[in-house]
Parts: structure tokens; C-alpha cells; sequence
């Protein structure tokens, strides 16, 4: 994974709470093997509508998607950050995400950053105001800084520290691989196991 | 100290803690679907890992398939699922695909085989991996790079949940369900009340729950935003499990009940939250938007969006009535729909298609309404038929299909057409989850026979 330090980005104001992952990506777009070329299936229902964000010039080049409460609810699927990295976008800005989401973006390297919603109305005004205004988000310091807003936003340390050093979660577990094996001696017979009932 | 149920369930299974970081969990049972799983075992043979314990995993067909007799016919599905059979033949994972006996959606599938039991993790690349909370396992969805995780590791990194209590009290009146019990819950504390929870469901009105309602109503506990729902094992788990293909059997049935009769919240375990609900005053819901927290009782009329208390609820009120097509004010029962489907992790048990046949039985579905009941697991499918119910559905007018998850969310060729309506039995009313520009009303499975028989909302006492 790479590292996140900081990013500069041109700021895209989508002013929808509730933006589940169905409304990110329909089903539709999950049926490819690989982890690229999601983007065409970004907000896809939404983009057929010329007045749609991304649909404006201005904002197509954008890298810091800032949405409403309650990003990324509803189903797992990862394709979501997927479609959202491939597209282009490093940060997702949001008063409140959902769990799963949040999960998958940290594994993928899509930064969720937890700001307040009156911070996320000010930044809508300004990327509203000046489209195409740029957003900096500064993982060191926690801030997101935009044309004379200065925000700081939540991010859980241990997340920002694996994205800070771009480091592989599994890498990290299989340093501890024999207390997994500790563990498993440790199992009751009774549970069940899948080959041969 | 006193503990939840998910709290004993969840230290039981710690492998490693340590300052500063999650917890290492370990995951006793790991389900697979061709969906979500391609990349992560694509990662695997990137790094050269193997999977660590291909008999606690399991993988099934179940998003792509068509449930109409045949191959599929899209080629990008097919692909998708023969991808998942090369990847479990490689891999020595076991796996169910289309035609086999056992094949089905991968939340019916597991406990119909008795592999979901008490006290153990659970994890799925699938949101509705809570489901198997109704057995007291802790379960819970993961995204791709975690399936990843499970993959080489058979364990997961997670910082600890909060707990949620939801006492469901009293006794519902004929008619209700679980269904309508989860439903009035994530109406009540909205799709992010249950953020950051595992949810609790006790009280005498879920005690009371077979074993496939408390599935459903554990199934929808990821609509209010919670990673898992649980409830806890009792007399009714135990007989349910018990001769199942993969439930322990003589001395070991006998530990496993010893140790299952265990895992209950002391009555002294202090949750981070609580709600309580009165089983006695719940009605038919339904939904009239396009997040399962905007539902009613099915007897009121659509909301006016300025009601909402809030600028965000209103806004998104409004933009649901547009995409639902809907004026405020209409009473639920008049709104007419094009499609009622019974199915899905939620509602496709065998209980829910009985629960539909007798609505059913002696009726015909109501001209313009296409009716479509689609089986949990080929398993549900043979058992259905053995009682007949094919007949009551085919004879009423409905069609019989092949078990998947179907019109759920539309990945196979059963899709809602733009603008048309659906009563379904399934978990989302999101936008264009059932095909481009359809519109769902989630719903019980008796209130979707209903419904299918009278062509608008409506519940069995309308009939
Ligand atoms: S039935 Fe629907 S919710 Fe359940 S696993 Fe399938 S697609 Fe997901």
C-alpha cells in the first residue's frame, strides 16, 4: 500500500447524506476479478444527470470527494473505495461514515476524514463558491485546510499511523503467526470445520 | 467482571492485545461468495500465501446466478463465478456452485447446514454476514482486503465494538413478524443509530422467535448502520442445530451445550446503550423510501417531509418521495406495485415461503403483478416442494425459481425495469437496488402475498 502523508486536491462538494455504497457503485459494476477500472461505475445512476457534481467541468479533476453524514452505509462491498480511488479521489471528507467503509478504505488507502458538519458546510460554500478550489488534508497534523477554513478531523491512530508507513495489515499479522497457532491448539473439539461433516 | 454476550463471545476469541493496537481476533468459521472474493485471492497468489485453514472456510454461488433453469448467459457473471471455482480448486476451499444440493445464499446456506453455531466469530464479505447473530455467534461483514486477511491468517485486526441493547417486550398480535419488528427498530434509531454497535435483540418477543424470524431480524441489524446483531442461545438454538450435518454430535453435543448455555449478558452487564420496544403495539411496516429507516406502520400515509425535525432528513425525505414517485399524504395502502417478490438473506427460509403460501393458497395474484418466489438454498427449494407449496405459488400465479439471491439487488437477469414498484421481501429499498430506477417497499413476506393478491400495500387482515 502507499503511504498517505498529505494531499492537495481540487474539492468536490456532493451535498447528499445517506450515499450508500449501492449509490457509489450499483451491482451492476461488482462483476469484474480485478481491483481497477471501477471508475466508470463511480455514482454511476447519478452521473447520467448533467447537473450531477462530477458532471461539471470544473470539479471533474477532483481528488477530495466532500459529502454529507452517513458515507459509504449499506453493503461491504470494497469495490466502493475501488470505484473511488480508481476514479481519481485520495480523501473522502464526511461528518460520519459508516463502519465497513471506513474499514475498507484504511485497507485500501483512501483516507476517511471525520470532520465536523458545520466544517463540511463551510468547505460546500467555498468549493460552491470557487469551484475548483483546492483542499489540503494533512494527516500528520489531522487538519484540512481549504481558503481560510482550518479543520481538524478524527482519524483512529491506528489507522493513520498503517497509513502513515503504507504498511500491509497482513504482513503485520503474520509477524504473529504462532500465537494463532497458540490459539488454535487451544480450540474445543466440538466446533465444526467445512471439509467432511 | 460482568459481561454482554457479545463481549464473553468476543474475549473468547482474542488471540493477541497489546497497547495501542486492535485486538487480533480470531475467526472460527470464514464464508465465501464469487462477489466480493476475486481480488483477495488474486492477493494471495501475488504474495505467495496460501489459505491457513481451508476447513473453516466455505464458498457458494450466489449473487450471479440465474434462477431460471440453464447457464448463465452474461458472460462478466459467468466469469465472475468461474473465477470463484478456479480460486477454491487452487485453494482447496470447498465450494457449492450452481445445481448442487447445498448451493444457495451463503446466509441460508451456513446454518441450514448447522456450521453457524454459538459463541463462534463468523465473517463474510457481505454485509449480511449478521445473520448468524441469531445463533449468539458474533458475525459480521468484512470488505475484500479483510476476506484477504481471513485468507492468510484465519484471523482479523478490529478495534473492540460498543454494545447496543434492543429489548423487544410483550407478544405480537397475528400478522406481525420479525420482519416488522426490525423494521419499526431501524425506523426508530434511523440507519446510523446502530453505528459502531454489536446489537443485542432480548426480551420476551424475540425469545419467542423461531429460529429463521430471529435470522431475519438479526439479518437487517447492518440497515441501522451495526456491525452484528446477536441473540442469545437458548433451548430454541439448541433444537434447531441439533442432527444438522455439521452440529456436533454424542459426547461432544453435550459439551457444546454445556458450553453454549453460557453465553448470555449477565444480569448485571452494563451495555453502552439501550432502547426498548413494545412487541404489543407493533403493526405491518413497510418502507416508503429509499433507506430502510424511512418506514411506517402500514397503515399511515406517506410523510411530508417538512415533518422531519431536521434539515438533513428533510432534504433526504424529499429527494426519496421524487425517486419513489410518491406525493405526501397518500395512505401506504393505496400505492400500487408492478412486482412483489419473496426472497433474499432476510425473508427466503423455508418458514417465510410457508408464511406466504398460506396467503396465498386458494387465491390468484392480481392481474399486472408479476409475482416471483425465489428460494433461500436449493435445500429450502426441495423442502418447499416436498410440502407442496410450489403448487400454491404456481396455482396463485407467482413463479417458482431456482434458489439465489436474485432480485435482492438485481446482479442476475431478475430486475425491476425503470420506474416500476416493488413490494420485496429483501433488506434494501436503496436506489436502483433492484434494477436501474426501480422502486422497492421492503416488507414482510405475509404482507408481500398481501400485496401480490389486492395489487397495492396491503396486509393479510385486508384481504
Ligand atoms: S440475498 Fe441480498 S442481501 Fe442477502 S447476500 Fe444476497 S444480495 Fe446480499
Amino acid at each position: 500500500m502507499d503511504t498517505f502523508t498529505t494531499h492537495t486536491g481540487v474539492g468536490v462538494p456532493l451535498r447528499r447524506g445517506n450515499v450508500d455504497t449501492d449509490q457509489i457503485i450499483p451491482a451492476e459494476y461488482l462483476k469484474r476479478v480485478t481491483r481497477s477500472g471501477f471508475e466508470d461505475g463511480l455514482f454511476a445512476a447519478w452521473r447520467k444527470d448533467t447537473e450531477f457534481v462530477l458532471n461539471n467541468p470544473l470539479y471533474s479533476a477532483g481528488s477530495v470527494l466532500v459529502a454529507g453524514p452517513d458515507f459509504g452505509t449499506g453493503s461491504s462491498r470494497e469495490h466502493a473505495v475501488w470505484a473511488l480511488m480508481n476514479y481519481g479521489f485520495r480523501v473522502v471528507i464526511s461528518s460520519r461514515f459508516a463502519d465497513i467503509f471506513c474499514g475498507n478504505s484504511s485497507k485500501a488507502g483512501l483516507l476517511t476524514a471525520q470532520v465536523s458538519q458545520g466544517d463540511v458546510e463551510l468547505i460546500w460554500k467555498l468549493l460552491e463558491s470557487e469551484p475548483g478550489a483546492e483542499v489540503t488534508v494533512d494527516l500528520q497534523s489531522k487538519t484540512v485546510t481549504a481558503k481560510g477554513i482550518t479543520a481538524t478531523f478524527e482519524v483512529d491512530d491506528y489507522t493513520r499511523w498503517r497509513l502513515l508507513e503504507g504498511l500491509d495489515d497482513i504482513g503485520l499479522t503474520l509477524r504473529q503467526e504462532s500465537e494463532v497457532t497458540a490459539f488454535e491448539a487451544k480450540r474445543p473439539s466440538y466446533m465444526p470445520t467445512t471439509i467432511d461433516a | 467482571m460482568a459481561g454482554t454476550l457479545a463481549e464473553k463471545v468476543w474475549d473468547a476469541h482474542v488471540v493477541r492485545r497489546a497497547e495501542g493496537e486492535p485486538d487480533l481476533l480470531y475467526i472460527d468459521l470464514h464464508l465465501l461468495h464469487e462477489v466480493t472474493s476475486p481480488q483477495a485471492f488474486d492477493g494471495l497468489r501475488l504474495a505467495g500465501r496460501k489459505v491457513r485453514r481451508p476447513d473453516l472456510t466455505l464458498a457458494t454461488e450466489d449473487h450471479n446466478v440465474p434462477t431460471t433453469p440453464g447457464p448463465i448467459t452474461d458472460p462478466v457473471s459467468r466469469t465472475q463465478v468461474d473465477t470463484l471455482r478456479r480460486n477454491c480448486s487452487e485453494f482447496g476451499v470447498k465450494l457449492f456452485p450452481m445445481g448442487d444440493v447445498d448451493q444457495g445464499i451463503v446466509h441460508v446456506v451456513s446454518p441450514q447446514l448447522g456450521l453457524t453455531q454459538p459463541g463462534m466469530t463468523i465473517v463474510c464479505g457481505d454485509s449480511h454476514t449478521s445473520t448468524h447473530g441469531a445463533f449468539g455467534a458474533l458475525a459480521f461483514g468484512i470488505g475484500t482486503s479483510e476476506v484477504e486477511h481471513v485468507l492468510a491468517t484465519q484471523s482479523l485486526p478490529l478495534k473492540p465494538f460498543q454494545t447496543l441493547a434492543v429489548t423487544v417486550d410483550g407478544e405480537l398480535a397475528e400478522g406481525v413478524t420479525a420482519k416488522d419488528i426490525v423494521l419499526a427498530v431501524i425506523a426508530k434509531i434511523g440507519t446510523a443509530g446502530g453505528q459502531g454497535y454489536v446489537i443485542e435483540f432480548r426480551g420476551t418477543a424475540i425469545q419467542t422467535l423461531s429460529m429463521e424470524s430471529r435470522m431475519t431480524v438479526c439479518n437487517m441489524s447492518i440497515e441501522a448502520g451495526a456491525r452484528a446483531g446477536m441473540i442469545a442461545p437458548d433451548q430454541t438454538t439448541f433444537d434447531y442445530l441439533q442432527g444438522r450435518p455439521h452440529a456436533p454430535r454424542g459426547a461432544d453435543w453435550d459439551a457444546a451445550v454445556a458450553s453454549w448455555s453460557e453465553l448470555r449478558s449477565d444480569d448485571d452487564a452494563i451495555f453502552d446503550a439501550e432502547i426498548h420496544l413494545d412487541a404489543n403495539e407493533l403493526t405491518p411496516f413497510v418502507t416508503w423510501g429509499t433507506n430502510p429507516g424511512q418506514g411506517l406502520p402500514l397503515s399511515a400515509s406517506v410523510p411530508d417531509p417538512e415533518s422531519f425535525d431536521n434539515e438533513s432528513d428533510r432534504a433526504n425525505a424529499r429527494r426519496a418521495l421524487e425517486y419513489m414517485g410518491l406525493t405526501a399524504g397518500t395512505p401506504l395502502k393505496e400505492i400500487r406495485v408492478d412486482t412483489v417478490f419473496v426472497g433474499s438473506c432476510t425473508n427466503g427460509r423455508i418458514e417465510d415461503l410457508r408464511a406466504a403460501a398460506a396467503v396465498l393458497k386458494g387465491h390468484t395474484v392480481a392481474s399486472g403483478v408479476r409475482m416471483l418466489v425465489v428460494p433461500g438454498s436449493a435445500k429450502v427449494r426441495l423442502q418447499a416442494e416436498a410440502e407442496g407449496l410450489d403448487k400454491v405459488f404456481s396455482e396463485a400465479g407467482a413463479e417458482w425459481r431456482l434458489a439465489g439471491c436474485s432480485m435482492c439487488l438485481g446482479m442476475n437477469p431478475d430486475q425491476l425495469a425503470p420506474g416500476e414498484r416493488s413490494a420485496s421481501t429483501s433488506n434494501r429499498n436503496f436506489e436502483g437496488r433492484q434494477g436501474k430506477g426501480g422502486r422497492t417497499h421492503l416488507v414482510s413476506p405475509l404482507v408481500a402475498a398481501a400485496t401480490a393478491l389486492r395489487g397495492t400495500l396491503s396486509s393479510p387482515a385486508d384481504l
